[in-house]
Order: structure tokens, then sequence, then C-alpha cells
């Protein structure tokens, strides 16, 4: 056991560090940095610029156009971006629809999509939640019904996060009524343009319009965009969803932000004080730093776990959703009165208004509302706990 | 002991929770926010006739007599309803602070005014940097002849821009070293300048910019130098009266979230049947409950006027109070799975008010801290 980095693994941070430094845009870090609102051509150009330097997703093998990481190289990867201020990389197209599309796709579908996941040409949205099946994903509605060499898809999904932008969308469907309800869904790849598809707004409780309802009236599906096989979809969802469980670990982020937090505590005036001196703050953000701490090992231990992360994955949905919740609550607290004002316009680039106390002020209490979602999506913190109990522990 | 109401504060509740849940209800609440005043007349009349406005003032100024206990009923009403007018900014605070420390004069001019509508009052006290410390003044006074002049910039003030009457504290040249002072200003005077913003509970707040703003030795409210027990008293019957409003958002997010439960059903039953989440909703009761103690006894101490006792009670209220008013909002927003966390659900902006509720007066951790301090012995 040795939990030292290898020369090599130091040397590639070296060089990841390097390229941030000067390939990644100082707007775009302006705007990471202050948290200010995300904004899509601001993700793609950064994506077209990891892209053109081969390094345009992280996590996939050289044979797709990966740079084929370890795990821990990707970690390392992740974690000098967001130390750097670089947006977070779509994962919908990236970890989510690619990784299945590699391995339950057929070679055209491979040579279809992507490519274009990869340059960020496309924008991938995920299509599984609806009204009636949240936590309980397979009793999932939207019918999708053979017609020749078409399915026509009806129903409605919803909490489509940024599904406003996207040209294509993943969906779960259902094609049969037979058996078990995992028994009839399957993984439907949809063209946003097509007719009959809309997409209306929710806006969330921070007055950000981040999530949609996407409905169906009787879409039109070539059936060349079936991924596998017809009533599998279960299992390349279950497969897909364990990809996303173990990206909400999200270490490099809350890394990057503890160490914003840091420096806001040595900022923020407290009185007489600056904030840091403050041992009842100062305490909170020390059990911070020792519970990120060990979710990072334990990131770790999974990750290079030669089995893969099964059902072990939970435990990093859990602890990195739960820390970055208490990150973003810190830093409103931080800031204390000073967070109490909405001023939404202050959330753009080079805003010339006044606001209340610093900027870190600004996108404090609002960034705190939207993150509770962490412990809702993704297969919410109690689901989760479910699996823990039922299938590692064996309750 | 008695915790009981009498027939009186019975009916006050009986009528008040009766009037907001006919006539202010989510939408018409979120009319009143996007109409940009927090304040509608109507509304704000009807208080008025229902007594509302002057029950805690003294009857020889067009009130009722009331006091911290009656404003506990009325701020747990308004919790339920997450009503957005200026109640605490002008009645409790302000008419608080007029009461207890304004000259005659200033009683005269103002309280009867308060009680019926007409008019309203800020404190501006809080400044940049402050934080929560309550004793963090950095505002200049300048001896101008008979007059003064004020110079700063005040933060977080409630209602500053609607009000009539701003309650300004300052010290001598700014410096740390004297004692606070507490000046009446009149909106329109010269040098005061106001920057507003919406909250993100719907409530209005401003910065205060005081450039040369002179004021007359007549509208200094209490003693010169003597301002720091009366601000402390009259902030403290604003924590009494926020812990009371806290209390009832939560019951109403514990009522709203029970529904919730019930109703929605996932894996074939209602999610409510799941063990999990009866133990959660046990414990958010327990929560409300707890505040609920807590919220009686910072109002029963709110008016007293030994200090240290009341000081520790309402630390105490606001502490447990802001710390189950966390855990509250939370887990009504985690219960309510993403419908949590739309715009469009009562539920999140009762998560919302409760979160501002604990940045505002001092949070769980600076009230904790004042009672942790109060246990040295030095003390
Ligand atoms: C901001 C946001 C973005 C999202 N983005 C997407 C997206 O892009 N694509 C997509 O498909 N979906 C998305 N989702 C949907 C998300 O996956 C669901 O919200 C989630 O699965 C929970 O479902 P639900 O909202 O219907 O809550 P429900 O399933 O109704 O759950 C309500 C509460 O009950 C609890 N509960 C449910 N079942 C049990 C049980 N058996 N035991 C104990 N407790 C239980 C839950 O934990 C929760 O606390 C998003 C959600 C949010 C909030
Ligand atoms: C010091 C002591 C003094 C006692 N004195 C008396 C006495 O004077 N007279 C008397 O009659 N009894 C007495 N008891 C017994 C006591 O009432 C029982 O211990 C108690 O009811 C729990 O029963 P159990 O020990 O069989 O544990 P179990 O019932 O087996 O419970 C084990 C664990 O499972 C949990 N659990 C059980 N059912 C559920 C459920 N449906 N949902 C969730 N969790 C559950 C329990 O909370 C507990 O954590 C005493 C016990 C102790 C420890």
């Amino acid at each position: 056991m040795d939990l030292n980095y290898t020369p090599e693994q130091a040397t590639f941070r070296e060089e990841v560090r390097r390229f941030l430094k000067d390939n990644l845009p100082k707007d775009i870090r302006d705007r990471v940095k202050k948290r200010l609102r995300p904004d899509k051509a601001m993700t793609q150009r950064w994506q077209k610029i990891l892209f053109d330097k081969g390094w345009g997703a992280s996590s996939w093998p050289k044979e797709h156009g990966g740079p084929g990481w370890s795990p821990v190289e990707q970690l390392i990867f992740e974690e000098e971006c967001a130390l750097a201020g670089a947006p977070r990389q779509l994962d919908f197209g990236l970890r989510m629809v690619a990784p299945v599309i590699m391995a339950f796709g057929n070679e055209e579908q491979k040579q279809k999509y992507l490519p274009r996941i990869l340059s960020g040409e496309d924008w991938w949205c995920q299509g599984y939640s609806e009204p009636g099946a949240g936590s309980d994903l397979a009793s999932l509605k939207t019918k999708a019904v053979r017609e020749g060499d078409h399915y026509i898809v009806n129903g409605q999904k919803t909490w489509t996060t940024l599904g406003q932008h996207a040209n294509w969308i993943f969906c779960l469907v259902r094609t049969s009524n037979e058996g078990k309800p995992q028994e009839g869904i399957s993984f439907l790849l949809i063209d946003m343009n097509t007719p009959g598809i809309d997409v209306r707004p929710i806006i969330m409780l921070d007055g950000e319009h981040e999530i949609n309802e996407v409905y169906f009236d009787n879409v039109k599906v070539p059936v060349e965009n079936l991924v596998g096989e017809e009533n599998k979809g279960w299992t390349y969802a279950k497969f897909l969803l364990g990809h996303e469980r173990t990206g909400l670990a999200n270490v490099g982020q809350w890394k990057a932000m503890m160490k914003r937090l840091r420096e806001i505590a040595e900022e923020q005036p407290d009185g007489d004080r600056v904030l840091i001196e403050n041992t009842r703050f100062r305490d909170r953000l020390a059990q911070l730093e020792i519970e990120l701490k060990a979710l990072e090992l334990t990131v770790l231990r999974v990750l290079t776990d030669e089995n893969g992360p099964g059902p072990q994955a939970s435990i990093l949905k859990i602890r990195g959703t739960e820390i970055g919740q208490a990150l973003f609550e810190l830093m409103m607290e931080a800031v204390g009165p000073d967070a109490l004002a909405h001023i939404p316009e202050a959330l753009e680039l080079d805003y010339p208004g006044s606001r209340v106390g610093s900027p870190d002020a600004t996108p404090a209490a609002g960034d705190y509302f939207n993150m509770r979602k962490l412990s809702i999506f993704g297969g919410s913190n109690e689901i989760q706990r479910n699996i823990i109990a039922q299938r590692v522990l064996g309750l | 002991m008695n915790f009981n109401l009498t027939e009186e504060q019975q009916m006050l509740q009986d009528s008040l929770r009766r009037f907001l849940a006919n006539e202010y209800g989510f939408e018409k609440r979120k009319e009143i926010i996007a109409a940009g005043q927090s304040l509608d007349k109507p509304t704000w009349n009807a208080f008025a006739e229902m007594g509302l406005l002057g029950y805690t003032l003294p009857e020889e100024y067009g009130g009722l007599g009331g006091n911290a206990m009656d404003t506990l009923l009325v701020m747990e009403s308004f919790g339920r309803a997450l009503v957005v007018e200026p109640y605490l900014s002008t009645v409790v605070l302000g008419g608080g602070i007029i009461q207890d420390a304004g000259s005659d004069e200033q009683k005269e001019r103002i309280l009867p005014k308060i009680a019926t509508g007409e008019e309203f009052l800020a404190l501006a006290h809080q400044e940049p940097g402050g934080r929560h410390n309550l004793d963090y003044v950095r505002t200049e006074i300048q001896k101008h002849g008979n007059d003064y002049i004020l110079n700063g910039r005040k933060t977080a003030v409630l209602n500053a821009a609607g009000a009539h009457y701003l309650i300004v504290s300052g010290r001598r040249g700014g410096r740390p070293t004297e004692p606070v002072s507490l000046f009446l200003v009149n909106h329109d005077t010269s040098g005061v300048e106001i920057e507003e913003y919406t909250t993100h509970d719907g409530h209005r707040v401003a910065d205060v910019i005081l450039d040369s703003v002179m004021v007359s030795d007549d509208d200094r409210i209490g003693a010169r130098g003597q301002a720091m027990p009366i601000i402390e008293k009259g902030v403290d019957r604003a924590i009494a009266a926020l812990c009371a409003e806290a209390v009832g958002a939560m019951e109403a997010l514990n009522e709203t979230t029970m529904e919730y439960v019930k109703t929605r059903q996932q894996f074939g039953m209602p999610i409510g049947k799941f063990q999990v989440i009866q133990h959660r909703l046990a414990d958010m009761f327990i929560a409300a409950e707890q505040s609920k103690s807590m919220a009686i006894l910072a109002a029963s101490m709110a008016d007293s006027d030994d200090r240290k006792q009341r000081r520790e009670a309402v630390s105490m209220a606001k502490t447990l109070v802001g710390q189950s008013a966390r855990y509250v909002g939370q887990q009504a927003v985690q219960l309510h799975g993403g419908m949590g966390v739309t715009d469009e659900m009562f539920a999140a902006h009762l998560f919302k008010r409760l979160t501002l509720i604990n940045l505002q007066f001092g949070d769980a951790d600076y009230h904790l801290g004042q009672v942790s301090d109060g246990l040295l012995k030095s003390a």
C-alpha cells in the first residue's frame, strides 16, 4: 500500500497544469471562479479546446479518441481542471450516453455519435425521469410503438437538465407491457429537432432555468436509433447510472471549492477580525476538510479496485453530494447577511451595477438553494442508502 | 405556569389566520412580490383595521398595549403564509425602539401613524463587514454647531426604501472606542441614498449611504452615547419575532410535506409508507415543536430589561430555531424530490424564507457563540 502519487503521475499533473495555464481562456475562468451563470457557448468553446488537444474525454479509451488515462490520471485531470477554474464538461454525452454506446451500441452508432460527442458538436440530455417515474424509474410510461422502420414515441419526460440547449436526447421508453416493468424498457436516441417534441422550461427555486419538461407527441424515431436490443434498456440504464454516480463524487470540484472557501475566510471581514480567526467557523471548515479527505481516499480505493465500482458507488454519491451541499452552505454562511440580496443580473460577466458585499456573496444563497438537487437526482440519497442496505449489506 | 392563549389572543389569531387563508394565498403573494414593493396597501390597511399594527404600542399613542407574546402570535401566522409586508421593520423594530427610547415628541409624531398604517420605519444599523456582530458600528458622527453630521454606509436594512424614517446608529468620529448614538433621520433628508434589493425570499433590503446627512439634537433617540442597550433590546425583540415566524413557516412546511408524502406514489404506494420517510417527518415534527418552545421563551423575555437574561434566552432560541429551520427546510425539499427544487412549490419558498431567517440578526453559529461565551465564569 502506498498513498503517494508515482513520479509519472506527478509529471502528468504538471503537464495538465501547464496546459490549463496556457489554454484556459481568461473570460471562461473568471466566469467559473465567480460562479456566474453558466453559458452554452462557453461549455462548447472549452470542449473544443480540450478536443483539439486530444483531451476531450478524460474517461474514454484510446480506440474511441480518448486519451486512455487510468482512473487516477482522470482524477488528477479533473482536479487540476477544477482548481484552474475550467467549466465542468457536459456529462450527458461524455459520461452517460457515450459509455452505453461504446458498450452496447453497434458500429454505425459508434461512428455516428461518438466523434460528435467528443468534439462538443452535439449537446445531449437525459430523458429518464417522468412525472410518475422518479425513484421508481422502472414504472416509466413514455411509449415507443414500432411501425415499419420507425418507432412512434408518445409521452412526457421531466427534470431534463439543460434540455433547452440539446439537439439529442437519450430516452428510456416502454416497448412492452409484458412481465416485470423492467423487462419492457428500451434505450432510444432521439433527435430533438424531430417534429412533435416540445421542450418547456421549469424554473427552479433559485429563479434559474436549468431543467425542462419534454413532451413527445407522435414523434417518429428511426429504428436504427435503438441502442442494443429492444426491451433490454434497463440493463443499459443501470450500467449508465453506475457511471453517473461515480461522477457525482466530484472530488476535484469540491477540493477547488474548499480552497476558495479558505480564501474567502481569509478575506471576509467578521466585525473587527477576519472570518478565519473565528474558531467556530474554522472548526466547520476543518470538519469539511476531514470529510473531503476521507471521500477522496475512498474514491481512489473504489476506482483502483480491479473489480470496478459495484454498489459501493452509492457511498461516493451520498458522501460526494452531502459534502458538496455542506460546502455551498458554508459559502453562504461565510458571507452572512450579504447573501440576502437576490440580484440575478449580477450573475452575468461584466455586470456593471452595484451589488451587496463581495462578488462571492452574489451567487451564495442561490447556489445553496440550487444544490439541494444533488441529494435528489442521480438516484436520491435515500435510494442510495437502500442500495447499500440491500445490495452491500444484504439486509 | 400557563401556555394558554387569552381569549383576546385566540380571537386575534383566528381572525388573522382566516384573513391570510382567504386573502393572502401563494398566488397573491407572488403578485405582491412581482409588483416590486413587497407591500400590498389593501393588506396593510386590513392589518391596521384588525389592530395588528398598533397591537404592541402603548394605548396613549393609538395602540392596544400588547407585548412580545402578542407579536409571537402575529409572526407565527405571518410565517405560515410567508407574509412579506414590512411588519418586522416598522412595528416590531422601529415601533419598539421609539416606544422604548423615543422622546415624547417623537412618540407623538410617529407611533400613532404606525398604528394607522400611514408611516413606516427602518433600523439602519448593520454595516458592511460587520457580519453578525451587533456592536460593529463605524458610521461617523460629527458635531456641527448645534447639529450633527452623519457619514457612513449601512447594509441589509430591512424595508429602507419605503420608510419615512430611518433609525441610524453611529459613533463620534466613527471611532470604535466611542459609544454608539442613535438618530431618527427623515427619509428625504439630503445626503441619504438608498440602494434597494429584493431578497431571495421576496422581502426588500437596502444599503443606505449617508453622505453628510444633517440631523439635530432633537432627532436623537435616547441619551448621547447610550444607544447600544436600546439597539440590543430592539433587535432582541426582532429576533424573538423571527423565531416565531420561523415556527409558523416550519409548521406550514411540515404540514405540506405530510400532505405530499401521503399523495405521492412511487413503487406502488405512497412514499409516506416508507419508514425512512416516516422517521424523517417525525424528526421534523420534533424540531418544530422544540422551536416553538424556544420561540415562546424568547417572546416571554423579549420585553425584559434584565439584559443578561434576555440576551441569553434570545440567543438560545435563535440557535435552536436556526438549526431546526435548516433541518426542516432541507428535509422538506428532499422529501418532495424534484418538485422540492421548483419555484412552483410553496414548500420551496418556505425553505428559502427559513434559510434567510437564519442569516438575519445572527445565525445559529453566532448565537451559539453568545451562549457559549456566557458559560465562562468571567462573562
Ligand atoms: C435539478 C434536477 C435535475 C435533474 N435532471 C435530470 C435529467 O437530466 N434527466 C432525468 O432523467 N432526470 C433528472 N432528474 C430527475 C431525478 O433523477 C429525480 O428527481 C429523482 O430520481 C427523484 O425522483 P422524484 O423527483 O420523482 O422524487 P420521488 O421519487 O417522488 O421521491 C420523493 C422522496 O421520496 C423518497 N423515496 C422515494 N422512494 C423511496 C424509497 N423506496 N425509500 C425511501 N425513500 C424513498 C425520495 O428519496 C425523495 O426524498 C433531475 C432532478 C433534479 C432535481
Ligand atoms: C435497561 C433496560 C431496562 C428495561 N426495563 C424494562 C422494564 O422495566 N419493563 C419492560 O417491560 N421492559 C423493559 N425493558 C425492555 C425494553 O422495553 C425493550 O428492550 C425494548 O422494547 C426493545 O425491545 P428489544 O430489546 O427486544 O429490542 P428489539 O425490539 O429486538 O429491537 C432491536 C432494535 O430494532 C429496532 N426496531 C425494532 N422494531 C422496529 C421497527 N418496527 N422499526 C424500526 N426499528 C425497529 C429497535 O429500535 C432496536 O434498535 C428494558 C430494557 C432495557 C435495555
